[in-house]
């Protein structure tokens, strides 16, 4: 009887064991990551094809995602206002939401499936097939060589990614707000700028910025300590996407919490 | 210039990889590792280059312990150390020219062409002349093991560590990676360790045979030497009878 009580417990314990170790590690491959920015001859070169990478895997996906959201909330907002108030707020939901919560999220979310799957992936690959202990033996730092590019490629990328993201989303509301709900292109933007701040923007790019950092320092943590073969990159590569939605949401309500 | 390994102690989760293993490769000289799969021959060989940590004991190498060097002063020592690794461990995602280049973008400062030449130069010695372009995935097993010979001796390194160099080639191809072994320790001075299953070849390129058995060093000596041993667990490995190992333990 005490057993199955304490069961749970002790699971849960060994659970929160793991993660805090877990985080450790990761904490551990992140200042690496920043000691290793000395090494500007080794990763400098490698920036740009990553920087190529992220935006040809997330663009196209980005944008889809962004397009249909735009269409939604559009429909939404007018559906939700009906007749008691003005039609000119449906530019202003349309834009505060895409700039505050969708553009950044929705991104991430779909970011963290192409790039952070793709990096653990890659590296576990790299791992399980020692192509990481050959780096080393060639005196190219692993960190430097594999996991300071990517992870500056998608700080950078990210916010470019999620601003055009964002635009489209708007574009896609305010075309939809002329074509189906009778508004006028002036009536959409009065929405759109009537409670408009430039933090917003700031805001966006901010948690893009952070979103980038987090999906991929989580996937090279993952690939990086893959073991075990093929199935090994499976484990790592699902894990890494898992993670890294989990940690967007967390941090999307931190900077809620301490920015708004 | 010698590779030393002292005491050397390692464990996976609690399992016993090396339990004291000793062995010396002096100046100049080809030491051949015999054991049996799974004896910790790969493991033993990636402490030289301080791809693994010993959990007891140590690695000289040119008279510097491995563990006790900061990351700095491995990079520097890893540049005398060429790696040839089991399963090749090329890059996938470059070119074969590219991955044999890789060192010497790192560790020299020749130029472009000096690289390219250099390139051309060592995939002939491993008769791969031409598949410069070509990636990784395009070749087989044995082409990717002489890949990354030709990716190791690239750099000329002082040190040369193949792990099963051989494994897997035909007759004439292996008596071929036979023949760059002993030049590279004839013409560049190079002291070397090979890992090895094959018995022939082993004798072709080692001044001194070590023999990794159960986690020690069961037996060290020339190739006069292990040919006269009665020790049963060396006799029944070089003669391929199993038998003799059973009985002996
Ligand atoms: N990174 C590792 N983590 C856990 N166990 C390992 C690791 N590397 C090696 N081992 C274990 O250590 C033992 C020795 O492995 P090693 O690769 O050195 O064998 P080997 O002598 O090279 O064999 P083979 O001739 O088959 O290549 C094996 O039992 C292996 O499972
Ligand atoms: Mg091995």
């Amino acid at each position: 009887m005490t057993r199955i009580l304490s069961q749970p417990f002790i699971s849960m314990g060994r659970g929160a064991t793991l993660l805090a170790a877990g985080i450790g590690r990761w904490g551990m491959l992140t200042a690496e990551t920043v000691r290793a920015l000395r090494h500007v001859d080794v990763w400098l070169r490698l920036l740009v094809p990553q920087m190529a990478r992220v935006g040809v895997d997330s663009v196209p996906i980005a944008l889809f995602i962004a397009l249909f959201t735009g269409i939604v909330l559009s429909l939404q907002a007018s559906y939700t206002f009906t007749g008691a108030i003005p039609l000119y707020f449906v530019g202003v939901l349309v834009g505060k939401t895409m700039m505050l919560e969708l553009g950044p999220v929705l991104t991430g979310l779909a970011l963290s499936g192409r790039v952070g799957a793709n990096i653990a992936a890659e590296l576990g690959t790299m791992r399980v097939t020692e192509q990481i202990d050959a780096l080393e033996t060639l005196a190219y730092p692993p960190v430097a060589y594999l996991v300071v590019p990517r992870v500056l490629a998608s700080i950078i990328m990210f916010p470019i990614v999620t601003a055009l993201a964002i635009a489209v989303g708007i574009a896609a509301g305010w075309i939809t707000a002329i074509q189906l709900l009778d508004m006028s292109t002036a009536e959409f933007v009065n929405g759109l700028t009537l409670f408009f701040l430039p933090f917003d923007v700031t805001y966006a790019l901010i948690k893009a910025t952070s979103f980038g950092f987090m999906v991929a320092t989580i996937g090279c943590f993952f690939g990086f300590h893959t073991r075990g073969g093929a199935e090994g990159v499976g484990h790592s590569t699902t894990r890494a996407v898992v993670v890294s939605s989990m940690v967007i949401l967390v941090l999307d309500a931190f900077w809620a919490v301490t920015l708004l | 210039m010698s590779i030393v390994i002292r005491d050397l102690h390692k464990a996976f989760d609690g399992k016993v990889v090396l339990d004291g293993f000793e062995v010396e490769a002096r100046d100049g000289e080809t030491l051949v590792i015999l054991g049996g799969s799974g004896s910790g021959k790969s493991v033993t060989l990636k402490h030289v280059v301080g791809l693994l940590t010993p959990d007891k004991g140590q690695v000289e190498v040119d008279g510097e312990v491995v563990s006790d060097l900061r990351r700095e002063e491995l990079f520097v020592l890893r540049r005398k150390v060429g790696y040839v690794f089991q399963f090749a461990a090329l890059f996938d995602s470059m070119s074969l020219a590219d991955n044999v280049a890789m060192g010497l973008r790192r560790q020299s400062d020749m130029d472009r062409k000096e690289i390219e030449e250099r390139v051309e130069e060592c995939l002939r010695l491993v008769d791969l002349d031409g598949f410069g372009p070509r990636a990784p995935s395009e070749l087989s097993g044995g082409q990717r093991k002489r890949a990354g010979i030709a990716r190791a001796i690239a750099t000329r390194p002082q040190y040369l560590l193949y792990d099963e160099p051989t494994t897997g080639l035909d007759p004439v191809t292996r008596a071929m990676i036979d023949q760059l072994i002993l030049r590279m320790s004839s013409e560049l001075g190079v002291t070397g360790i090979v890992i090895t299953h094959d018995i022939d070849s082993a004798f072709r390129v080692a001044d001194r045979f070590a023999m990794l058995h159960e986690g020690r060093c069961r037996f060290q000596g020339t190739p006069e030497e292990i040919r006269e041993t009665d020790d049963p667990v060396v006799r029944g490995f070089i003669e391929g009878r199993p038998e003799l190992l059973e009985n002996a333990s």
